[in-house]
């Protein structure tokens, strides 16, 4: 056990974990952030991304030990973020969700991308979002969200 | 608030054409008709009116709660897992109550007789039953609330029914007069509900044919919404499990001891499984279960445990396919294409392999135990059949065992099922913690590694084609494991020794095949077997769709053109969503260089549907340019879910085209472990665009949950064979 103090959306919180404890189940299970999920734990569905320091990471293979004084971003704080309430109306509004697991992991991962690339293209959408796994298959419309989320922002 | 809750019930409905018995048979729990109930809150003055008797008070088990406020709840009787009826339910009832859509909100029921399926009379969501089983159930329920809250207006006024009509939650009387539903609802509520109701006009429908979105998306969209496996109860502990390297292996030995030294390891103990048996680790948090769970040594015994390995079971399968089965259909001549020149004739063969479902969120069932009682809260697909296992592990009765349907991440078929194994390990866990909430989890590894599979099948097909090009003569052999033998469903699904969910999709066909002959063999095989999506129509369209078009390609005549001249007369929706998938793909006829067109329609759970996709081939793989796609569901309630469904059957669909998209066996063992060998589609394989065109109908609802997911599959093999020349019989597609 070690304890290690965190910036999770702007506010510093304190926990005491086994320093392997990846992120994700810190967020879950120490400070009950549960928008975050799990899917897969081993980087290969998206649903657990998160941005560290502003870049769009899989929380479910970083352990807490390797997160130091980097700020993490969650899906409950895109509310306070311009383009991740673009990304949320665009998402509401062209109602992308089916049943919804994946849906924190693409937004952030769309976030991510839009922050980078404020007019993507197709081939940007697929790159970035390309591990994103959404087994309701709301593929579609996450690209159509994207790109009016992109039309809002201008 | 339990006390101000009234209910009033009458039996109301009736169930359907299915034969619900061989269900009931099965249950512990009187069968009864549904019950209309209503509760509405009582002011908090209520309370002290000593004259009037005591409401009776009913168990949350009712569908309509029109609260002081004016929010309107709306009780959902199934899972929401991402279909959309946590909205479209909802809209059904509150537009026949003539509700204000604005203060809808929706919750989903937990497990109680009065939420059974119409139908099926077990509560479920499968067989893409949603609507088409209580769209009539939520109408009436609707329609009565509004006639005890006119009839409560009526005798406030003094006036007539007829003189009042009712909008957006208010009843409007003669004279100016009107009021607010909340305001009447207290009385509304100790009014006979009327046995007979007259339903509206489909041109009076204000919400039912509207696209309205989701009541769950902002939840959805700020991580605020709690799945299953999202719960936190105080004192909750996490419990997962070594399930055997084999199904139904038994654990000889454990060696726990470096798992116990984790701090934070509460207990390691073996618990019986279905088959076999396995190991729980019960921890304070997640990690370190998982953790000490990698850390046990056990010591398996394999003895007597049958091993599986696809490919000898291969060489079985396709020996038995060459002998015919028990028959499913046997129309016209057996022998007429043996008489048929060989020239004339095609056999093909053809191989599908296991699927897992891997819904997003994983398998995760939460108990707690109190000794007479218990609570569990599951997202389940399978309400009445998880709660009667978890009171009889608990040695309680179903009603003893209060049970909460969480929302999924997903299902597929993965949360009904039938012997409720996941929720049995809870419970089984939760009784040796007694006292304590225990929330199981199954990781991803356990999921794809612990079966319940889409069986694998073999396809024998002969026919022999008329001089005319159209088939002549058909015999086909199917063969797979039975999802059902052995279980209760079994008297209801094997028809003279078949499942019937071997060869639905093919026995059934809309194809007028003469001299047509459908036999199965279901052997059995140490791998438990699930539905998936869409059953087995998930294979059968794919032979069926594949060799029609190929015949097609023979006859040297249009797919759309052979398959209109193929259908049956009263094949009328699929006809329909063929005409009108042909008038909206006029896309086909100019594509570009190195782009192809496929087609493919199946009708499924009485819903018909046609698609065209536009397929180029990148990367060694088929890239899906577009989808075209009409349906023929009846009514068409949210055409807003509606198309969402497609795009979601659809892209499940790919599942079987990928080149990961396979279970295997090697010596019993599962031979991929997680998303990096079983690979579902991502954005790049699902389609770019999708259109989705819905046949205007004034026919009763049939459900699209499934019906979008064996079309895809078969159309874009259909468009690679144009671009390559050849046929693909085999999935996984390995190689283009
Ligand atoms: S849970 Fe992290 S990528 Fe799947
Ligand atoms: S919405 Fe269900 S997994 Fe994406």
């Amino acid at each position: 056990m070690a304890t290690y103090e965190l910036n999770v959306n702007g506010l510093s919180k304190k926990v005491e974990v086994d320093p392997s404890t990846p992120l994700l189940w810190v967020l879950r299970e120490e400070l009950k952030m549960t928008g975050t999920k799990y899917g897969c734990g081993i980087s290969a569905c998206g649903a657990c991304t998160v941005h560290l320091a502003g870049e769009a990471t899989r929380s479910c293979v970083v352990p807490i030990s390797l997160v130091g004084n980097r700020r993490v971003t969650t899906i409950e704080g895109m509310a306070q973020d311009p383009v991740g309430r673009a990304v949320q109306h665009a998402w509401i509004e062209k109602d992308v969700v089916q049943c919804g697991y994946c849906q924190s992991g693409q937004i952030m991962s769309a976030v991510a991308l839009l922050k980078e690339t404020p007019k993507p293209t197709d081939a940007n959408i697929e790159e970035s979002m390309g591990g994103s796994l959404c087994r309701c298959a709301t593929y579609v419309r996450i690209r159509e969200a994207i790109k009016r989320a992109a039309e809002q922002m201008t | 608030m339990k006390e101000t809750q009234y209910a009033r019930s009458s039996k109301a409905f009736r169930d359907g054409s299915i034969n619900r018995r061989s269900f009931l048979r099965t249950s512990t729990v009187a069968a009864g008709g549904l019950l209309l109930s209503l509760y509405l809150d009582f002011p908090p003055s209520a309370h002290t009116e000593a004259q009037t008797p005591p409401p009776k008070v009913y168990p949350p088990d009712a569908f309509v709660h029109v609260r002081p406020d004016g929010k309107i709840l709306i009780t959902v009787n199934r899972l929401e897992f991402g279909q959309g009826v946590q909205t479209s339910l909802p809209m059904i009832l509150a537009d026949e109550m003539d509700a204000d859509w604005s203060q809808v909100v929706s919750e989903l029921a937990p497990a109680a007789d009065v939420y059974r399926d119409p139908v099926f009379g077990i509560q479920m969501v499968g067989g893409s039953g949603s609507i088409a089983h209580s769209f009539t159930q939520y109408r009436e329920l609707g329609a009565k609330t509004r006639a005890m809250l006119v009839a409560t207006a009526a005798d406030r006024w003094k006036v007539s029914l007829d003189q009042c009509r009712t909008e957006n939650s208010v009843v409007y009387g003669p004279n100016g007069k009107s009021a607010r539903y909340a305001e009447l609802a207290r009385d509304a509520a100790r009014k006979p509900v009327p046995e007979k109701v007259s339903l509206k006009s489909p041109s009076e429908f204000r919400l039912i044919g509207k696209k309205v979105p989701r009541l769950d998306s902002a939840a959805k969209c700020d991580g605020s919404q709690k799945f299953g496996l999202d719960l936190d109860l105080p004192g909750m502990k996490i419990a997962v499990v070594a399930h055997p390297p084999v199904f139904g292996a038994r654990v000889k030995g454990i060696d726990d001891k470096e798992a116990r030294g984790i701090a934070g390891v509460r207990d390691v103990f073996e618990i019986p499984l279905m088959k076999g048996s396995g190991v729980a680790v019960v921890a304070d948090r997640f990690w370190t279960a998982k953790q000490a769970r990698d850390l046990l040594k056990i010591d398996w015994d394999l003895s007597g445990v049958e091993l599986a390995d696809t490919s000898q079971l291969w060489t079985k399968y396709k020996a038995l396919a060459r002998t015919p089965g028990n028959v499913a259909v046997a129309r016209g001549d057996d022998k007429a294409i043996d008489r048929i020149p060989v020239a004339r004739r095609v056999v093909a063969e053809y191989e599908f392999p296991y699927l897992a479902h891997t819904p997003m969120e994983p398998l995760n069932a939460t108990v707690r135990f109190e000794g007479n009682k218990a609570e569990a809260w599951v997202p389940s697909q399978f309400q009445t059949m998880d709660q009667m296992a978890i009171a009889e592990v608990l040695g309680l009765k179903p009603e003893e065992v209060t049970f909460h349907t969480e929302y999924a991440g997903g299902g597929f078929g993965r949360r009904a099922v039938i012997d409720s194994h996941v929720p049995r390990e809870a419970a089984v866990i939760a009784k040796r913690l007694k006292g304590t909430p225990v929330k199981l989890v199954w990781t991803r590894e356990d999921d794809v590694r612990g079966g319940y599979y889409r069986p694998m099948h073999a396809h024998r097909v002969e026919i022999g084609i008329g001089a005319d090009g159209m088939p002549a003569a058909w015999r086909h052999v199917i063969v797979g494991q039975s999802l059902v033998a052995g279980t209760p469903f079994a008297a209801m699904m094997i028809k003279n020794g078949v499942d019937e969910s071997t060869v639905e999709g093919t026995s059934d066909t809309n194809y007028n095949l003469t001299n047509f002959h459908v036999s199965a063999h279901n052997p059995t095989v140490n791998v438990p077997v699930l539905w998936w999506r869409s059953v087995g129509n998930t294979h059968t369209a794919f032979v069926m769709e594949t060799l029609i078009d190929e015949l097609a390609t023979r006859a040297k005549m249009d797919p759309i053109a052979y398959r209109r001249k193929l259908l049956k007369p009263e094949a009328k929706k699929l006809r329909a969503a063929l005409d009108l998938m042909d008038q909206q793909s006029a896309w086909r006829n100019n594509l570009p260089k190195g782009h192809a067109a496929g087609i493919a329609c199946h009708e499924c759970f009485g819903t018909a549907v046609a698609c065209a996709v536009e397929v180029s081939i990148e990367n060694k793989r088929p890239k899906i340019h577009r989808v075209t796609v009409a349906v023929d569901c009846g009514i068409a309630v949210n055409p807003l879910t509606i198309e969402s469904q497609f795009h979601g059957g659809l892209g499940f669909g790919i599942t079987q085209l990928m080149a990961g998209g396979a279970i295997t066996f090697k010596d019993g063992r599962v031979e991929q472990r997680n998303f990096d060998g079983y690979t579902p589609p991502y954005i790049v394989d699902a389609p770019v665009t999708v259109d989705v065109h819905i046949v205007p109908s004034a026919e009763a609802p049939t459900g699209c949950g499934e019906p979008p997911v064996p079309v895809i599959s078969p159309a874009v093999v259909n468009a690679l064979a144009k671009l390559t020349g050849k046929r693909y019989r085999s999935l996984p597609l390995k190689n283009i």
